[in-house]
């Protein structure tokens, strides 16, 4: 059951994904990204990160998407494009590239996988840390002690991009052109 | 004082540099807020250099500071308080060339030089971090304040364009970057640097994911060090982006972009050597012969400086490829040599455009020499630095990167290295044999557009001053920088990994 959950929800991710890049319209590609970030908070539920899942739909296939909307929308953007990628050459190299990233992937995976993040110390760290604090406590907790340094970068991050497109985004002032 | 990080505070003390200049930047732009009139651009510039002298001073205090271990996230080790003062140097001496530059082009002031404290802070943090999750958003943070930096003068197309390509592709390589890191956290199961390298070495890590982890982290970090086959963005964002903001983007953005790179090699990706010796390798070699033969057919000064700085990063990643002490103190001395002769050299641009963006064209450079002797000697001295003529600061850099080949039987890479210095003279001297033995064409009014800013004298004597000292006598910055680098490879039982 398990395994027939993750291919469905996989394939829909994937193939979200292929949409949002071969989509004409912005519109269609916003709507193959929800679907691609729906079916990767599935893919959590499987993973019984149950905390996880519940934030992706509410932050990102929610509050996020449709702010895109609604920027796409206001600015009217909602037009169809003529198809930006190429199918010539080149679409035949990145195939063929993307075909032995996943070949190699597939090669490296079949292998025996010792324990990583994947099973083993970490994994049994993290199940205990859940047992312990529940699901959110084992997010939260260590975002604000072990963490704290990434935590506030990321505020720092985000302060450095508003000030970015504030700066480019400024109607000029009429200013006229320096001689 | 010694830290554990048993408390929060200690990371507070341990990124005191860091606050201290994000602090400061947060003042820089409030202070702009209340600007009234268009004259105070300056003086914003003077604030943010006191801010960063204040960062120096925090910076130099860290010294007398110790940790205990070496697993924190955040390191307090001398490589990082040397590139500390790469950063620093470079963003000072970039705010110096910009201070005519912003006012004469009307650039938002306060934001501006907010935006390159901001990016310093960040190039500090990923020179600091002993975390992949740090490292990224260290990079991420530069990156994102520099793309808007490259776009920064909205009255040039070509300004827009620069910031535009650069922010593409580096959002491209940040993605390869980022998925690199997951591969590397899922195989170790850590994205500490430490913990990973003792996942290799004890075989816990998996194989299958480490190499496409690494692979993909060296190709978003060969994209952020523009590395020969991903360099494309460089001209075009180098020439299109303001003046000052190339040189830091040349100087500074590449040096913390390398400074990460080698922790993370060095350090957490060491057991893994085998795997990354011959991408880095070809990719060295590559950047070194592509880099230097297209710079020679260059017309413009400031793309012609966009493929030299591509060549000096193959020089660099020699240094990386060889992986030893000697190595990486001569790329610490390298980056600081290269930043300061960098920003010395597009001091000298920056003038002879008349703080725009007029007059790149080599054939602008004819008779220059003998109409500003100061200005012209000096460019010369800079341009003889990066070509790595004896007696400058850049000829004993490249000598240090090819002691640490030569450790490391590097035979071919050193073959290399040394003929393509030797293409790279003919596209130096060229612009000096402008300067200096051809005469300015008949009729061509040259505008000398004012005397030169006292702040860009004082940058074009201080790097100046800096390539001579370090030319004729290195064992001061040498020995510093073969002190910055004492542990940071041999924090396993005191062992230096063999190759």
């Amino acid at each position: 059951m398990t395994d027939v959950l993750f291919v469905l929800f996989a394939v829909v991710a994937l193939g979200g994904a292929a949409g949002v890049v071969l989509g004409r319209s912005p519109v269609a590609s916003l709507l193959f990204m929800v679907a691609t970030l729906a079916s990767v908070a599935g893919i959590f539920v499987l993973l019984e990160a149950h905390f996880l899942a519940a934030v992706q739909v509410m932050v990102y296939a929610g509050a996020i998407m449709v702010l895109f909307l609604f920027v796409i929308m206001l600015l009217n953007l909602g037009h169809d494009y003529r198809a930006d990628l190429k199918f010539g050459l080149w679409s035949l190299l990145a195939l063929s590239v993307s075909g032995l990233t996943g070949g190699l992937l597939w090669t490296f995976l079949a292998d025996p996988v010792p324990a990583g993040a994947l099973g083993g110390a970490a994994a049994s760290a993290i199940d205990a840390a859940v047992a312990e604090k529940g699901a959110v406590g084992a997010i939260a907790d260590p975002l604000f002690t072990d963490y704290v340094v990434a935590f506030e970068l990321t505020g720092l991050l985000l302060l450095v991009a508003i000030v970015a497109a504030v700066v480019l985004a400024k109607p000029r002032s009429g200013e006229e052109q320096e001689c | 004082m010694t830290l554990d990080y048993s408390s929060s505070f200690h990371y507070l003390v341990a990124l005191l540099p860091e606050c201290v200049l994000f602090v400061g930047g947060m003042g820089v732009l409030l202070a702009g807020v209340s600007k009234t009139d268009e004259q105070r651009r300056p003086e914003l510039g003077w604030l943010a250099l006191a801010v960063l002298a204040a960062a120096a001073v925090a910076n130099g205090w860290l010294y007398s500071v110790s940790e205990s271990g070496a697993t924190a996230m955040i390191a307090v080790d001398k490589f990082r308080l040397f590139a500390n003062w790469v950063f620093i140097v470079g963003a000072a001496l970039t705010i110096a060339i910009s201070l005519a530059y912003v006012s004469r082009q009307r650039l938002q002031a306060a934001e501006y030089y907010a935006l390159i404290a901001f990016a310093t802070v960040g190039m500090m943090v990923v020179a600091a971090s002993r975390d992949l999750m740090i490292v990224f958003l260290g990079m991420e943070t530069v990156s994102i304040a520099v793309y808007a930096l490259a776009a920064f003068n909205r009255r040039d197309p070509r300004s827009a364009e620069a910031g535009l390509k650069y922010f593409l592709l580096g959002a491209f390589a940040s993605g390869f970057l980022l998925f690199g890191i997951a591969l590397i956290y899922g195989a170790a199961g850590s994205t500490n640097l430490q913990a990973i390298a003792v996942a290799v070495q004890d075989g816990a890590a998996a194989g299958g994911l480490m190499i496409p982890g690494m692979a993909l982290l060296v190709t978003g970090f060969a994209f952020k060090v523009s590395a020969v086959p991903f360099h494309m963005w460089t001209p075009d964002a180098y020439e299109g982006a303001p003046t000052p903001v190339t040189a830091y983007m040349a100087s500074a953005v590449k040096a913390a972009a390398f400074v990460a790179f080698a922790r993370i090699l060095f350090v957490g990706l060491d057991g893994v050597y085998d795997q990354w010796f011959p991408i880095l390798w070809w990719i060295a070699a590559a950047t070194m012969v592509v880099g230097n033969l297209v710079a020679v057919v260059q017309s413009s000064i400031k793309r012609m400086l966009a493929y030299s700085s591509i060549a000096h990063g193959g020089y660099l990643l020699v240094a990386l490829v060889a992986a030893n002490d000697a190595a990486a103190a001569g790329l610490l001395f390298y980056l600081f040599v290269y930043t300061v002769t960098t920003v010395g050299a597009f001091a000298v641009v920056v003038t002879v455009g008349r703080q725009s963006e007029r007059d790149t064209a080599i054939e602008k450079y004819a008779g220059y020499g003998w109409r500003r002797p100061v200005l012209g000697t000096l460019m010369t001295l800079f341009l003889l630095s990066l070509a790595g003529f004896p007696g400058t600061g850049g000829f004993m850099a490249k000598f240090y990167v090819l002691q640490g080949a030569a450790e490391a039987h590097l035979w071919w890479l050193l073959v290399v290295l040394v003929l393509t210095t030797l293409v790279s003279y003919w596209y130096y001297l060229r612009v000096a044999w402008f300067m200096w033995m051809k005469e300015a064409p008949e009729g061509a009014v040259h505008r000398v557009g004012g005397a030169t800013p006292f702040a860009i004298y004082v940058v074009l004597l201080v790097c100046g001053g800096i390539v001579l000292a370090t030319g004729l006598l290195p064992g001061a910055a040498i020995d510093l920088a073969q002190g910055s680098v004492e542990g940071l490879r041999h924090w396993v039982a005191g062992t230096a990994p063999a190759h």
